[in-house]
């Protein structure tokens, strides 16, 4: 073979790269199995919903229920907190969305809408803080409501220090996002399905 | 390694076979006869200390795996038999946790020797960064076996450390999930901890293979910091420093028996005997001590993406020191002011620790800020400018020069 037909390329050279191109692609197609099985697998996708019963949270009680392995916050809220998250301008708010599962990414984060079908008494969120996922403390932190010397609303995450204010929503510390709230409906004046 | 002399053995089985496959003709060249340089310290002893440790935690951790159940329902309860029911379960239990935190012991104090002898320098750049790469395996080895006992303490850290990556733009989520398996950290996560917890121990006897390949190539940085120039200049490896390591792993082995029979606990946290529980975050939740200066760095940059950044650029900034360091002379006997520089490094890291073990409040907060701009002020900005203004002493033309006496009294001696 010549120098020069060797720079331009042979037939020979053609396969070369071709047959080492449809090699590659066949090992990244046998790889995606061995990838995709670490993903939720059918079992854990399947218990995609609970339902809950409000009627028994009496005004300032909140329960956890847990979904998908995690926390759920429900909060009856008092009128002090509603009042204490409706006065906060939302310029003051470290993160501006919703972060509601049932609202549009663009949803602003008004208290009206963190929660769903303007029920604002109930607070239904993830207690996964979207820092790093521990749960934090309820009637904790900087922005919890004080009246009578009791503690109402607002939550503290005692790994990284992190503060929720009534609604939920980061106000100090590392976390970047409010707490989700997840995709849920009224199923009847007191009953949720959540997922 | 390939293309060693070939020893001719005497014994014609030996000469037989190593005709056949030169492993025989390898051990003699690189563990009986392999020139190592006269004047190494007990600092040099560290790498046989960690071979030891490899094995001493491979060793109990397959033992251990006769006994364990990677289940969520019994993995914890697993471990309490192992501890109570099985015969000698208890200390070889202990000597796994144990040993874990001695491994990274003997490591940090290995990489420190590295740091102040300079033994990242060329020609040894590429053992250098795979030794980088075998603490980062080593990390997560440590992060994924402390997992399995499934108490609180390993369940919120499984669950912080894994949402790390959900600091990753636009792909954070759907990468957590996948590495959870599902939408917390379940029994998938478990399971799948546990099969790689058994897996990256063998990874790092390769790692370590190829760092001892690399090593063996320029072969063993010495205290003064000057390359062997003659046989004057080196001892065989056998008997001189097989015996020399093996007295310093024998006084190492009694620093870790103190451990595993008195205080077994100590290092570790009271909170991980309490079952894990998904709903409950415990008060403080620190890690062990050897991630605690990470930890710090962390936690002292108020930006989640930035902090994760910090912390894993922490270490990745090591594989870069080859190239920061500016200095030609190896050793810091001989360079006064990055020897200051390097203590001052010590004495941050440790700093770092303390400040990761404490709540990220008040003082400690802007003690942890000030550290951690240190630590990368050291690496970035302080190595590279010392290497250029500094005057370093005069180093001696070799070693033999440096710690035989001169020829003259050798032969008053005669």
């Amino acid at each position: 073979m010549s120098t020069a037909e060797a720079a331009e390329g042979t037939r020979r050279d053609f396969l070369y790269i071709a047959t080492g191109a449809v090699g590659v692609v066949g090992a990244a197609f046998a790889l995606w199995p061995f990838i995709d099985q670490m993903n939720p697998d059918a079992s854990v996708r399947a218990l995609a919903s609970i339902e809950v019963d409000l009627a028994p949270v009496a005004v300032g009680q909140a329960i956890t229920v847990k979904w998908r392995g995690n926390p759920v916050f429900i909060r009856h809220r008092t009128p002090p907190e509603i009042e204490a998250a409706k006065k906060v301008p939302l310029d003051d708010l470290v993160d501006g969305e919703a972060r509601n599962a049932n609202l549009p990414d663009s949803a602003p984060a008004t208290d009206e809408n963190r929660v769903v079908g303007g029920k604002e008494n109930m607070l239904v969120m993830l207690g996964v803080c979207t820092h790093l996922g521990c749960v934090p403390i309820g009637n904790e932190g900087d922005y919890t409501v004080v009246e009578n010397n009791v503690k109402m609303g607002g939550w503290f995450c005692p790994c990284h220090g992190s503060h929720y204010d009534t609604a939920g929503r980061i106000r100090k510390g590392p976390a970047p996002e409010n707490l989700h709230v997840p995709q849920y409906a009224y199923i009847s004046d007191t009953k949720i399905r959540i997922g | 390694m390939a293309e060693h002399e070939r020893h001719e053995f005497k014994n014609p089985v030996a000469r037989w076979f190593d005709s056949r496959l030169p492993i025989l003709s390898l051990a003699k060249g690189h563990v009986i006869d392999f020139p190592t340089p006269r004047n190494l310290n007990y600092f040099w002893t560290f790498g046989g200390i960690l071979a030891v440790m490899l094995v001493v935690q491979i060793v109990t951790g397959v033992v251990l795996v006769m006994h364990f159940t990677p289940h969520v329902d019994f993995a914890f309860d697993s471990i309490e038999a192992i501890r109570r029911d099985v015969n000698y379960g208890n200390i070889i239990q202990k000597m796994h946790t144990v040993g874990a935190s001695m491994f990274f012991l003997a490591v940090y104090i290995h990489i420190f020797r590295g740091l102040y002898y300079g033994s990242y320098k060329a020609p040894r750049e590429v053992l250098w960064m795979i030794g980088v790469l075998i603490l980062l395996v080593m990390m997560a080895t440590a992060f994924l076996g402390y997992v399995l006992p499934w108490g609180q303490m390993s369940f919120w850290a499984a669950k912080v450390i894994t949402n790390l990556f959900s600091a990753v733009p636009f792909f954070g989520d759907t990468i957590v999930t996948w590495l959870w398996g599902g939408y917390s950290v379940d029994n998938p996560t478990l399971n799948r901890f546990f099969s790689l917890h058994y897996l990256l121990p063998f990874v790092l006897v390769g790692l370590v293979f190829l760092h001892i390949w690399a090593l063996h190539v320029p072969g063993n940085n010495n205290p003064l910091g000057v390359e062997v120039q003659s046989g004057q200049d080196t001892v065989p490896f056998h008997p001189y420093y097989t015996l020399k390591d093996t007295y310093a792993i024998v006084v190492f082995l009694l620093l870790f028996a103190a451990f595993m029979f008195f205080a077994p606990d100590y290092l570790g946290h009271p909170i991980n005997y309490a079952k894990a529980n998904p709903l409950v975050t415990p008060q403080h939740i620190v890690p062990e001590w050897y991630f605690l200066p990470y930890y710090a760095i962390l936690r002292s940059i108020p930006d989640k993406l930035l902090g994760v950044i910090a912390m894993f650029g922490s270490i990745l900034v090591l594989f870069a020191l080859p190239w920061l360091d500016t200095s030609k002379v190896r050793s810091a006997n001989y360079r006064p002011v990055y020897r200051q520089f390097f203590w001052l490094l010590v004495i941050d890291s440790i700093l770092l620790g303390i400040v990761g073990s404490n709540p990220p409040e008040g003082a400690w907060l802007t003690i942890g800020r000030i550290a951690t701009a240190y630590y990368f002020l050291h690496f970035l900005v302080i190595v590279p400018l010392v290497g250029f203004l500094e005057v370093p002493r005069p180093v001696p033309a070799s070693i033999s020069e440096a710690v035989l006496p001169p020829r003259s009294e050798l032969r008053a001696a005669e």
